[in-house]
C-alpha cells in the first residue's frame, strides 16, 4: 500500500471528526460514523481518522499486532509523527482485539492524574447495538453494545477513576466505550 | 559549469533558495499528473544558531515555511521544505524534487538545477566583491619621536 492523502482539507475535518469523536466519547455505545479515509491496511478508516485528529508529536502511540507493519509506521511517521511506543508507554494504542493483550498492559492513570491513562482503538469490530447492558454518565436509561471480552471491561470500569477508555472502529463506524461506564450483563 | 551531478540534499536546499520568478522562468512547463500527500501548509520553525558556529545551540528565532508533500503516478514522493508563505513554490519545489527521482533526473539536472547554481554561484560572487570594495586596510603609522 502507497502512503496517501490524509485529510483533504486537514483544519475543517479534523475539527468535524474530534466534534464526531466527542459525540460518541460523551455518549457511549452510540455508533456514528466518521467521514472516509484512504487509510493503509489493516487499518479501518474510522480508527485512522482518530488517528489523524488526536494524535501527534507528543503522543506516544502502540501498534499491536498486524496494525504494526511497515505501512501503518511509514503512515504513522507522515501523517502523525508519533513516537511508537510498547503498551507500557502509550497514550493511545492500535489494533484488534487479541492483538491489544491484555489491558493491564497499558498506563491506568492514577488516582491523582486519571487522565494519564491510555486509550485504545480497537479496530475491526462488528458493532452491533446490542449485546451488553451500559449504564452510567452520558446514557439517559440503558443502552447496548457488542463488546469483545465483557469480564475484562468490567474489571477495567471497576477500577474507576482509573482505568483505560476505548473506541471500537469498524470501517467508517466508532462507539466508544470510557471507563465511566457499567457493564452489565450480556 | 562543473559537470557534477548534485545530490537529493543538494537539491533540495538549492531549489528552496532559488527565488519563485527565476524557478518558474526555468521550468515553465505543465507541471505533470500527480497527487496530494500534503497539500502546501504554512507553519514556523524555530530556527537555532551557535555563537560562532562552535557554542551551545540557542534559539534564534521562527522562521516561516511552507511544506507540501506530492506523489506522481509512479508512485515517486516528492518533499518540500520551503521559507516564506508561496504556496505555489512548494508545489514546484516538491514536484521537482519528485521528478529529479524518476528517468528525468538528467534532463531536469541540466535545464534546472544547472541555471540554478550558476545563478545563485553568481549572485554570492556579487556579493563579496561589493563587500571586497569597502575593505579598508588599517595599518599605524609610525611616529615621529625620538
Amino acid at each position: 500500500m502507497q502512503l496517501t492523502q490524509g485529510f483533504a482539507d486537514p483544519a475543517i475535518e479534523a475539527a468535524r471528526v474530534f466534534r464526531i469523536v466527542l459525540d460518541a466519547m460523551s455518549h457511549p455505545a452510540r455508533i456514528v460514523t466518521l467521514p472516509e479515509i484512504d487509510a493503509p491496511a489493516p487499518c479501518s478508516p474510522a480508527a485512522a481518522a482518530v488517528l489523524l485528529t488526536l494524535v501527534d508529536g507528543t503522543t506516544p502511540l502502540h501498534l499491536a499486532g498486524a496494525h504494526d507493519c511497515e505501512a501503518m509506521r511509514d503512515w504513522v511517521r507522515f501523517h502523525l509523527g508519533a513516537p511508537l511506543v510498547g503498551p507500557q508507554d502509550a497514550a493511545f494504542a492500535l489494533g484488534i482485539w487479541d492483538a491489544l493483550g491484555p489491558l493491564s498492559a497499558y498506563p491506568q492513570g492514577s488516582a491523582e492524574y486519571p487522565d494519564r491513562a491510555a486509550t485504545l482503538i480497537v479496530d475491526d469490530m462488528a458493532l452491533r447495538s446490542k449485546g451488553a447492558r451500559l449504564t452510567g454518565p452520558g446514557i439517559a436509561h440503558e443502552a447496548f453494545l457488542s463488546l469483545p471480552d465483557v469480564a475484562a471491561l468490567q474489571v477495567n470500569a471497576a477500577q474507576f477513576p482509573r482505568g483505560v477508555d476505548f473506541l471500537f472502529a469498524s470501517g467508517a463506524q466508532l462507539a466508544a466505550l470510557p471507563r465511566s461506564t457499567q457493564i452489565g450483563g450480556a | 559549469m562543473s559537470a557534477q551531478p548534485l545530490s537529493r540534499r543538494d537539491w533540495l536546499g538549492l531549489i528552496a533558495r532559488a527565488p519563485m520568478a527565476r524557478l518558474g522562468a526555468l521550468w515553465p512547463d505543465d507541471p505533470p499528473e500527480f497527487t496530494w500527500l500534503r497539500k502546501p501548509e504554512v507553519g514556523a520553525m524555530m530556527v537555532q544558531g551557535r555563537a560562532g558556529a562552535v557554542g551551545a545551540a540557542f534559539n534564534l528565532g521562527e522562521v516561516t515555511v511552507t511544506r507540501a508533500s506530492v506523489r506522481l503516478p509512479c508512485g515517486t514522493i516528492g518533499h518540500a521544505l520551503v521559507q516564506g508563505r508561496d504556496t505555489r513554490k512548494a508545489e514546484r519545489a516538491a514536484l521537482l524534487d519528485a521528478l529529479l527521482q524518476t528517468e528525468h533526473e538528467e534532463q531536469l539536472q541540466a535545464t534546472v538545477l544547472a541555471p540554478l547554481q550558476a545563478a545563485e554561484q553568481e549572485e554570492a560572487e556579487t556579493r563579496a566583491r561589493r563587500a571586497a570594495a569597502t575593505k579598508v586596510d588599517f595599518f599605524t603609522m609610525v611616529r615621529g619621536e625620538g
